[in-house]
């Protein structure tokens, strides 16, 4: 029963964003803001994630590739298909979850059990729109950025690693990666990664809009965040990737 | 003026609040106070539309807030400032950012008039030079001072204070009662104070609503509540072991 009060309280809750900006300036303002501490201060843990992964598939891919009838450049097509399809919008969104999802929850139930939501709502500002919206529309404009970054970045650590390693010559990774290439792909990774930042953004902060409590309840909030944000995560995954690719 | 008219409030099976009704005037330091838990909070949120009411009306100079929807209740709102018991600064801006955001978000101010009214309300709590502080690096008496300044910003008719002296010492209470009085009387609002201090009681309660269990108890000012001759509100009163002695 409890879940048709949230899903209810949800809905409801993402209606109250769309209120009429009480100052646009100011609502600009707010997703520039939201950008930079979404977005750029992202970039190296995602640049940091995404090298090592390109590195592993591309090592492992070499390792399972036994058949001697398979030509080595499979490799590189591989550790880009991977990256692109898989790895970069669902890998990198899972760790947002985990950064961005817990700094949100936690910052807006704060701002709940100290009563700053309340001293906005006061002033008669619509709260949930100052607060939520421009994070919303920050993450949901940065975070492609963020995964095709990792894409590159990733296919760059395969190579790197092959040459590296000396698993696979340099040439056959770069033919690999051209290999019939399909920009569909990318579209479809930047499709996930919308919907992957919109879940992420409207969950957390609906669990931290909702915190009714302490310093304690903040904490559990952030946590519920992360867990249901990834669990939304891998769920979409499936479902989109189930509609599009099939 | 406001009026509170047989107002009740209930959290699920717990009724809190109990048909309460009672006129709070203008140009006074009017004073809701009570035991821990008593409801005073829940009312003071249930005059500021945190909370809804379950029934009865709350009216604002006649104006009948508890029928109107979010929009309509928006001026009456821009007339409210409120003080919050933890001053409920915004962490993320420092204290002339604070002050000043009630005129950015409400008012069409151009930026000097809005630079000059958050000095005048910084001066006008005596917090002169701490502009480019955060919350953070400042003592609680000046977090409620900051507080005062943002919920008189733009000039309200009806300031709320919930429990503004808690977490504060004895000298600095008062001074904070002081400067809440001070400005009641200079700008005429309405004034409400949520408070279980009793010497704010004895300096400033021309108009005092007890509350006990949701009830509206006792009303009077401070020279009858020292002998009401009811016994909760003389339990109340006479707690500490000064008002006894003062008593005697
Ligand atoms: N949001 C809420 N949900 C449920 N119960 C609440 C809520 N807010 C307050 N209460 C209950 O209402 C009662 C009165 O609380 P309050 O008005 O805060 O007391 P006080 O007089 O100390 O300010 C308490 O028993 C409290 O548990
Ligand atoms: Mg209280």
């Amino acid at each position: 029963m409890k879940i048709f009060f949230h899903l209810g309280r949800y809905w409801l809750f993402m209606a109250s964003l769309f209120g009429k900006p009480e100052k646009f300036s100011v609502y600009r303002r707010r997703v520039l803001e939201e950008m930079e501490s979404i977005g750029v201060s992202s970039l190296g843990i995602v640049s940091l994630i995404s090298v090592f992964m390109g590195a592993v598939i591309t090592i492992q891919t070499v390792y399972n590739l036994v058949n001697p009838l398979v030509p080595l450049y499979v490799v590189g097509l591989v550790a880009r298909d991977t990256m692109i399809i898989e790895f970069s919008p669902t890998i990198i969104m899972l760790v947002l979850a985990g950064k961005v999802g817990s700094s949100i929850a936690s910052e807006i139930g704060t701002m709940r059990v100290t009563e700053q939501i309340d001293a906005l709502e006061i002033m008669g500002i619509n709260s949930s729109g100052y607060l939520v919206f421009p994070k919303m529309i920050a993450a949901i404009f940065i975070a492609p950025f963020l995964v095709l970054i990792s894409m590159f970045v990733g296919i760059a650590g395969g190579w790197v690693a092959g040459e590296l390693s000396g698993v696979i010559p340099s040439t056959d990774y770069i033919k690999g990666i051209q290999y019939q290439f399909l920009p569909f792909n990318v579209t479809f990774a930047m499709i996930k990664t919308v919907v992957f930042a919109y879940l992420i953004t409207s969950i957390s902060s609906y669990q931290g809009f909702y915190t009714d409590g302490g310093a304690l309840e903040v904490g559990q909030s952030s946590t519920r965040a992360v867990v249901y944000s990834s669990v939304l995560i891998l769920i979409f995954d499936y479902i989109i990737t189930q509609l599009i690719l099939i | 003026m406001i009026e509170v008219k047989n107002v009740s409030k209930g959290f699920g099976e717990k009724q809190i609040l109990k048909n309460v009704s009672h006129r709070f005037e203008k140009g006074k330091v009017n004073l809701i106070i009570g035991g821990s838990g008593s409801g005073k909070t829940v009312l003071v949120k249930c005059m500021v539309g945190l909370f809804e009411v379950d029934s009865g009306r709350i009216e604002y100079d006649g104006r009948n807030f508890s029928e109107m929807n979010f929009k309509e209740r928006k001026p009456i709102r821009q007339e409210i400032g409120m003080l919050f018991q933890g001053s409920a600064l915004f962490d993320s801006m420092t204290v002339e950012q604070n002050v000043m955001f009630p005129l950015t978000m409400l008012s069409d101010l151009s930026q000097q008039e809005k630079t000059d009214r958050v000095n005048f309300c910084l001066q006008r709590v005596n917090l002169p030079s701490s502009h480019k502080l955060f919350p953070a690096e400042i003592s609680g008496g000046m977090k409620k001072r900051v507080a005062i300044a943002r919920a008189i910003a733009m000039n309200p008719k009806y300031l709320f204070c919930d429990e503004p002296n808690s977490g504060l010492d004895p000298k600095t209470s008062i001074v904070i009662d002081e400067l809440i009085m001070e400005i009641t009387e200079e700008f005429q609002m309405t004034t409400i104070i949520n408070t279980h201090d009793m010497n704010s009681v004895i300096t400033m309660g021309d108009n005092i609503l007890f509350i006990h269990k949701g009830e509206k108890w006792w009303s009077g000012n401070e020279q009858e509540i020292l002998k009401s001759g009811n016994p909760e509100v003389d339990e109340f009163i006479f707690a500490s072991k000064i008002m006894q002695h003062l008593r005697k």
